[in-house]
């Protein structure tokens, strides 16, 4: 006998998302992905200027912060065939790494470690085994029983004030917690530390965008942050040296305190190495341009695909080849929703078919998401850290390679356990390490840059609406931390006529297609232990291991043509 | 409070209250700098220092519900960077967050179970933090929470609360779901419920800094801060950008960028005529900059595009074109006329939703101040 049961909201995410399951023996038998959010930001842009797109689409999501301005900037530089200065590479190649690793760090300790740390364990712990144990694992100075005892002291403090605030009705004390108690305080103390230390990290991003969340430099042609070693109003040698410091205590943190936890975490989780595994099919666009001469082919962390599992047969990615179902979404097409459109092409009317709020169950025989159904021929795809070193591994990536090597004899397990819950955690530590370690090279090149009196940010030669072609098309890709991002554009005498995105958690949290075929969440789902069906822990860590963010995953896409009557204020 | 009591006495805070904070690992220093930070964001003299630290240490957290609808977590976030190196601390040590989506660690029925739990326990005495905008559009389909639409919690939640804090302009105003054409019916609280005890904090995101500038005030004197005819509290959107601006001597002197990495951008001119929207937008970005005080739009060579403004993305765009309708620039006397000419185009460009608001507080227009309830 099938029990159906239901996660809304999946907390510790960006966005709204919903979970329904069907358990049969004690594990997960069928699962239905669904977003419950929708507001329409690519018909919003229609009409607009596209010099100020990513203005706009950088508020798909303040969690992954700048992915959404770096795609659509691009998309409109390629419609434009806009070639960007060197050091608007470097500077974007920046903000970008330092988003992959501030952004990773946050979902280790603040949104998943929960699913794997028992808080309340640490009540219970040694604050001298504790240290023992911290002092085992990594040479992070912060690691004295006096420091650990003050942590615990610190919790012992608040539980005993009985009001447990955003740590009240968890699921503590679940059988599947399985960490001892020092574990848990070392884990409970770096989720204090980890959390003053993405706030002074993320300063690179103030220092070369102005803030952090949503910076606001990134410029169509460039960047808008000067640079001048002799102007006190511009990146200088003082402002070079405080990145440097940034970058230094960010990769510090990541060597000393987040891989040795993930190890550690990691290796009292080894069943997790067998569970998950989802569709097997993988998708990278490639990110990180190590020269400017705008092929766009020498990239840090190369591009490709990979069917069935298969690693040794990496394709190349080709754009033309994605399509967007809405068979199950609450959208329509014109010739029917039984086939894929390329974005390029896409059309989409929202049309709601779900039941009226409040409801209990969703109608999973029928439409029941606002993400759509991204597929590459016609195949549903994985993204994210876990496609992007399954790819560079395939491809021969050396510095990949050696560190996936590192960390799988660590744990003491074989490739095969990339394809997993636990894999997929794995590789975006692993990713986290290479960028962290690959920053300083950009810092420096940019130095380098400013000595030689290379001072541009920004090509402005087509900056004038004027200079732009009647008609005018692209699409600009990006690594973002949760997977490959693309958006597509159309312009018309200078304005956007069609915006579209595809998004890395709409290929992760989409709905089954006109085949049937399950998202990656949905399948991964399947076969997850579930030990008591009213407390599902065990969702929770598949699902995070993708490290859901549902306000980008869901948008619309107007028909081409369709006239948005406007009213300007100014 | 004594008029003769010497400064010192004044303003210190008990030795027993530091030891305390000592223990939960709030260094004396860490923890007096962030009450000194604190009543210097909110214009307070150094006396009220004692009174914020004992709002502070005060046992009686008060209970706060974060609701997250139409967002993007921008604000969620941002209040993850909260200022002063302990300030976050503070915070989780200071208030007593029962539902906060990003962050909490129950998830599904027994996370909603906490949240209509504290509803219920703090009726009438907890603080209602609302991120996002609420559609309302086919009946609220288009953003639900556990099975919920947003309009109905929102109207659960803020209707039962003490105070509500509506933070980014999401929030406030609907924001970027609402700009033209609206395809879901977004709109900010306050439209929903005009008669909420509101404040709202727009910023696109907020600047951390505020938001816990406004819960201590509210722990601190146990009411809002005063507000503008848009509810934004005048400690923090009191002044143009322009009014503030550390590139404001160059537009009185008349040196601008004309293109971005031009020398004069390079330099530090104004931005005027990259687009800055400083001279219609009201907050404190310049004094007090983002992710402690490291920079802000302008600083970093990027003109404002007006994010605590309403209706932003439409009175605002093109982001790159030049304000209209300028008269001149150049001299002291000129730019207090563009002022006027700033000022007078605002209020049109807010129009109907700025109109109705001054009419339902009863309130003229020009009036600053509103009071906190009729």
């Amino acid at each position: 006998m099938a029990t159906k049961i239901v996660v809304d909201p999946v907390t510790r995410i960006e966005g709204h998302l919903r979970i329904e399951a069907q358990i049969e023996g004690g594990r997960i038998v069928n699962a239905w992905s669904s977003s419950t959010a929708f507001r329409g930001i690519e018909t919003i842009l229609k009409g607009r200027d596209p010099r100020d797109a990513h203005h706009f689409t950088q508020r798909f999501c303040g969690v992954c912060t700048t992915v959404h301005s770096m795609a659509s900037i691009r998309c409109v530089e390629d419609a434009l065939k806009i070639r960007i200065p060197d050091n608007a590479r470097l500077i974007r190649n920046l903000i970008m790494a330092i988003q992959n690793v501030q952004d990773h760090v946050i979902h280790f300790y603040h949104l998943h470690a929960l699913d794997w740390v028992d808080i309340v364990s640490a009540l219970q712990a040694d604050p001298a085994a504790t240290a023992k144990l911290a002092q085992s694992i990594s040479d992070w100075p912060n690691s004295g029983v006096t420091h650990f005892r003050t942590v615990q002291e610190r919790i012992r403090a608040f539980a005993g004030t009985g009001r447990l605030g955003p740590f009240q009705n968890a699921y503590w004390g679940h059988s599947a917690y399985r960490l001892p108690p020092e574990a848990n305080l070392m884990a409970v103390a770096h989720y204090l530390e980890a959390l003053e230390w993405q706030k002074d990290i993320i300063k690179i991003h103030a220092i070369l965008g102005s803030k952090n969340p949503h910076p606001q430099t990134f410029l169509v042609g460039g960047m808008a942050i000067p640079v001048d070693p002799d102007s006190q109003n511009a990146i200088n040698a003082d402002k070079i040296a405080h990145i440097g410091k940034l970058l230094k205590q960010a990769r510090t943190f990541v060597e000393q305190v987040y891989i040795p936890d993930l190890l550690a975490v990691a290796s009292f989780y080894k069943e997790w190495a067998g569970i998950g595994g989802g569709v097997g099919n993988f998708l990278a666009c490639g990110d990180f341009p190590m020269d400017n001469e705008g092929g766009g082919d020498n990239l840090y962390f190369p591009g490709g695909v990979i069917l069935g599992k298969d690693l040794a047969n990496v394709m190349p990615m080709e754009e033309d080849r994605i399509t967007e179902y809405v068979t199950n979404s609450w959208y329509t097409y014109a010739k029917g929703d039984d086939q894929g459109l390329h974005p390029f092409d896409g059309e989409t009317s929202q049309k709601y078919t779900g039941p009226k709020p409040p409801y209990q169950w969703l109608d999973t025989e029928g439409k029941y998401s606002w993400v759509k159904s991204p597929r590459y021929q016609d195949q549903p795809m994985e993204v994210g850290p876990l496609a992007r070193m399954l790819v560079a591994y395939g491809r021969g990536h050396q510095e990949v390679r050696d560190t996936v090597s590192f960390v799988l004899g660590k744990l003491g397990v074989g490739p095969e356990a990339l394809f997993s819950t636990l894999g997929r955690t794995a590789a975006r530590g692993i990713e986290t390490l290479l960028l962290a370690r690959k920053s300083e090279l950009w810092l420096n090149q940019l130095a380098d840059n400013m000595g030689r009196g290379i001072l541009e940010v920004h090509n402005g030669e087509k900056w004038e609406p004027a200079t732009w072609p009647v008609e005018a098309r692209g699409f600009g890709f990006h690594e973002a931390p949760r997977g490959a991002l693309g958006h597509w554009v159309r312009i018309e005498k200078g304005l956007i006529v069609n915006f579209q995105a595809v998004v890395p958690s709409t290929w992760n949290a989409g709905p089954r297609d006109a085949m049937g075929q399950m998202g990656p969440y949905e399948a991964a789902l399947i076969g997850t232990p579930i030990a008591d069906p009213e407390k599902p822990l065990e969702i929770l860590r598949t699902v995070h291991s993708f490290d859901p963010c549902l306000a980008c995953a869901v948008h619309v896409l107007d028909g081409r043509g369709t006239e948005i009557i406007r009213v300007r204020a100014l | 409070m004594n008029q003769q009591t010497d400064e010192k006495d004044d303003c210190s805070v008990p030795e027993e209250v530091l030891q305390r904070w000592e223990g939960r690992g709030i260094s004396r220093r860490d923890f007096l700098a962030f009450c000194s930070t604190m009543a210097a964001t909110l214009a307070l003299p150094v006396s009220f220092v004692p009174k914020i630290a004992a709002a502070l240490e005060a046992d009686n957290r008060p209970a706060v519900i974060w609701l997250e609808f139409q967002s993007c977590s921008g604000d969620s976030e941002a209040f993850l960077r909260a200022n002063a190196p302990t300030a976050a601390e503070i915070i989780l040590d200071t208030i007593s967050l029962e539902y906060a989506e990003v962050v909490m660690a129950a998830a599904g029925h027994q996370a909603e179970a906490a949240k209509a739990a504290a509803v219920e326990k703090y009726k009438g005495n907890y603080i209602a933090i609302v991120e996002g905008s609420i559609p309302l559009g086919e009946g609220g389909v288009y953003c639900t929470v556990g099975g919920e639409s947003a309009v109905d919690t929102l109207k659960k939640v803020v209707g039962n609360a003490r105070a509500t804090i509506a933070v980014g302009s999401c929030a406030a105003f609907g924001n970027l779901p609402a700009a033209a054409p609206n395809p879901t019916g977004a709109v900010g609280v306050r439209d929903v419920l005009p008669g909420a005890t509101l404040v709202n904090l727009p910023g696109c995101p907020l600047n951390a800094e505020n938001l816990t500038a406004t819960l201590v005030h509210i722990l601190t004197f146990g009411k809002l801060p005063a507000v503008d005819r848009l509810g934004r509290p005048l400690f923090a959107y009191g002044k143009r950008i322009h009014d503030n601006c550390e590139r404001r001597a160059h537009f009185d002197a008349g040196q601008y960028a004309e293109k971005f990495g031009d020398p004069g951008h390079r330099q530090g001119w104004c931005l005027y005529k990259l687009g800055c929207k400083g001279p219609e937008t009201f907050h404190n970005c310049p004094t007090v900059r983002y992710n402690e005080g490291t920079s802000w739009p302008v600083m970093a060579g990027h003109g404002c595009i007006g994010c605590s403004e309403p209706e932003f993305w439409d009175s605002m765009t093109p982001f790159y074109w030049r304000l209209p309708q300028v008269p001149g620039f150049g001299i002291e006397l000129t730019a207090d006329q563009i002022g006027v000419g700033f000022a007078a185009g605002t209020a049109l460009a807010f129009g109907v939703h700025g109109v109705f608001s001054a009419f339902r507080k009863g309130d003229a227009m020009e009036s600053d101040k509103v009071k906190k309830e009729e």
